[in-house]
């Protein structure tokens, strides 16, 4: 397969592990922020290719991880509701909310969809025009555009039984929290390509600068994270704290304006709370005053209760980079991907999913828990 | 231990979950937890595709399996062609000749009888294809609403010719894995109707009797020790079943398993991972080293085996794991697929 066989060649990536060698005479720890890369990192074993004091930490970039306890349990009471159709991506359905996951409200007779792009829930909403067709919309500016999009046609054809329950999140001020913190351990950042692909990357500048700390736009091949590992450890062994674009093949400096436009005619920046971590001033979107009467959130009043969450699960400190997940005394005992304390072991892109998938060894290679033994 | 008390969330098993029906953790615990402690007997207990019962000093082979596919026509097959072919194939997945299928159809008020036909057509032709006549039926039709179009179960008899027990306990230390073709050309070409999704190319459905394969190998003398179908839960799933029962560890190289470049194409687009897509011409054979140039050499003699390769090797280990080296070279454990195989989100 062109553009993808040719970042997961052994011999390129082998090559490519021995320049980080060749590169880093300290230990280092660098955070990928995005899902996406965990999953590749943890999947094609690449901790286990680079040099002993090169740790990866993963970062709160996995959409589903970071929407809110409160915001699952909107969706599931809106998505009781007999006249509506909920439509999310797959992975969100599956996300424990505090009573009930998505998928249990369907096994329970909601009529809840999996759905591949916000613009089938528009078409949905066309075809049902009795019921209501509600989108649940999370993600971070990658996801953004699209569902803009939706939104935006939805008032050019008036299509008045469609919604969207609003989730969205921003990546630069997630950083910036994580940097702020007085335990942060991040000396570098492999930052989310495909979210620089619609964002640019000039707003990383005054972070990298404020903080002193080499941020490296990174793709999610195997061979595009060795090459951002490779210039974050180079600026890092040089002192140097400086923007760098490895995924130079699909991100531009500006980045898409267009979709960047669409963003901001439909959304507007808001404080938002993120599932483990607490609310992060100007780190989320919702919908502008013009496009509100799209909003789920106020279209059907549905009363939520305060939750906590487990008191076990550590999800805020894995998305923040200060844990891996195996250092949490349930995973893979009483947090498995079939009975999840916390979000990240839901989702594909969730550091203690990929962990129980493709690891559940500690990085010395000892198992960490026998699913044999422990049963649940 | 002190018992921590998590009250969020509860697990969801109080209720059936579609992720029960997904051949994955939620199946094998719904099958230990309901059904093995209900029915408990020694031919269940062996948990196989079928169960191997003795008689008259050879082995009676019998298995059942229902098929609730959409939609009833894909590119490729039917569920009619699956019904068939899927019983003769877990029959043969116990070292036996098919001898006999029965046929029970749940039809729903407002089916269509040209589509019927097609169906009941295309099962005609594939036993015919599989040699394997279909003796008995029964039909039961419901309320329009209460059925999706068409249910089939088959069950089917089959006569042991395996000389030796094919099962997860004869696998050993130093035998080889062998894969009879690309992985993912059933599950893909499904999603691609279902999910009105087209791709470069087509891809068909790979649906085919299996008995030819697996007949090919004992004539041939070949010491078989497990076989199994890769349907549900696809390759991952059938070798952690067989790694958790033999307590060995089954090491597979990415590299090698074959997948084709449209389900490569298709899994990537999805997010899904080929090893985990459903089958439903494909196996995995384990046999000794010793022979396992020779098996492969008589796979590729046949159609249906034609892309046969080994993928790997069994180990001592207690632990009953699966490993997978990445195509990159990096090494990780390849687990059982939990819940259903979802698209993820960006």
């Amino acid at each position: 397969m062109k553009f993808v066989d040719e970042y997961r060649d052994r011999s390129a990536v082998q090559q490519m592990a021995q320049a980080i060698r060749r590169t880093s005479t300290r230990p280092w720890t660098l955070m990928e922020v995005c899902g996406g890369q965990t999953y590749t990192i943890v999947k094609t074993g690449l901790q286990g290719l680079l040099p002993e004091g090169i740790t990866l930490v993963h970062g709160p970039g996995c959409p589903v991880c970071v929407t809110p306890l409160e915001m699952i349990d909107r969706a599931v009471a809106i998505a009781q509701r007999p006249e509506v159709i909920l439509c999310s991506f797959g992975d969100m359905l599956r996300v424990p909310g505090s009573t009930q996951s998505l998928f249990d409200a369907k096994s329970w007779g909601a009529d809840v969809r999996i759905v591949y792009s916000p613009l089938d829930s528009l078409h949905l909403a066309r075809s049902y025009p009795n019921r209501e067709v509600v989108f649940f919309a999370v993600g971070f500016e990658t996801t953004a555009p699209a569902n803009a999009m939706a939104v935006w046609e939805a008032e050019r054809e008036k299509i008045p039984n469609f919604s969207m329950l609003v989730s969205h999140v921003l990546v630069p001020p997630a950083m910036e929290a994580i940097l702020s913190s007085p335990d942060c351990r991040v000396q570098a950042f492999l930052a989310a390509g495909h979210v620089c692909m619609v964002m640019g990357f000039e707003e990383y500048v005054p972070i990298s600068q404020k903080y002193r700390v080499p941020i490296v736009v990174t793709g999610f091949e195997p061979l595009d994270l060795l090459e951002g590992v490779r210039l974050a450890v180079a600026q890092l062994e040089s002192g140097r704290a400086e923007v760098e674009n490895q995924y130079l093949r699909a991100v531009r400096r500006s980045g898409n304006r267009p979709a960047q436009e669409r963003i901001s005619e439909v959304f507007e920046v808001t404080p938002r709370a993120w599932r483990g971590i607490g609310e992060i001033p100007a780190s989320g979107l919702r919908l502008r005053e013009t496009y509100r009467q799209f909003d789920a959130e106020s279209r059907f009043a549905v009363k939520i209760r305060h939750v906590e969450e487990s008191k076990e699960c550590i999800a805020g400190l894995v998305l923040q980079g200060q844990r891996k997940p195996f250092e949490c005394t349930a995973f893979g005992i009483r947090c498995t991907p079939d009975t999840p304390l916390g979000a990240p072991m839901v989702s594909s892109e969730g550091a203690c999913a990929a962990y129980f998938h493709f690891g559940r060894r500690n990085e010395d290679g000892n198992s960490i828990v026998s699913t044999a033994t422990t049963g649940h | 231990m002190a018992i921590l008390s998590c009250p969020l969330p509860r697990p969801a098993t109080d209720r059936i979950l579609l992720a029960h029906g997904g051949g994955g953790r939620l199946t094998n615990q719904l099958i230990e937890s309901v059904f093995l402690s209900a029915f408990s007997n020694p031919a269940l207990q062996s948990r196989h595709d079928g169960a191997v019962l003795p008689l008259n000093g050879g082995g009676l082979a019998m298995t059942t399996d229902t098929y609730v596919v959409q939609p009833l026509i894909f590119p490729g097959g039917t569920i009619g062609d699956l019904a068939v072919n899927g019983t003769v194939n877990d029959l043969a997945m116990c070292g036996a000749k098919p001898l006999a299928l029965s046929a029970g159809f749940v039809l729903e008020e407002g089916l269509s009888m040209a589509s019927l036909r097609t169906i009941v057509a295309s099962m005609g032709a594939a036993a015919r294809i599989a040699d394997v006549p279909i003796v008995t039926g029964d039909t039961k039709v419901v309320d329009k609403g209460k059925g999706d179009g068409l249910f089939v179960n088959t069950a089917g008899i089959g006569v042991v010719i395996a000389p030796k027990p094919v099962s997860p306990e004869s696998v050993r230390p130093g035998d080889a894995v062998l894969v009879s073709g690309d992985l993912g050309a059933h599950g893909i070409a499904i999603l691609s109707v279902r999910g009105g999704l087209e791709f470069e190319g087509a891809v068909s459905s790979d649906t085919a009797p299996l008995w030819p394969a697996v007949e090919a190998l004992f004539e041939a003398g070949i010491e078989v020790h497990c076989l199994r179908d890769l349907t549900r839960g696809g390759l991952s799933s059938a070798l952690n079943e067989i790694a958790a029962v033999a307590q060995l560890r089954i090491t597979v190289d990415e590299v090698l398993i074959p997948v084709s470049d449209i389900v490569r194409g298709a899994c990537e687009l999805l997010g899904l991972d080929p090893l985990y897509v459903a089958n439903e011409g494909r196996f995995v054979a384990f046999v000794p080293e010793s022979d396992a140039s020779r098996a492969l050499e008589i796979l590729r003699s046949l159609d249906v085996s034609a892309g046969a390769v080994r993928a790997g090797t069994v180990y001592e280990d207690s632990c009953g794991i699966v490993t997978l080296r990445s195509r990159v070279g990096g090494n990780r454990v390849l687990d059982m697929l939990s819940g259903e195989q979802l698209p993820r989100i960006c």
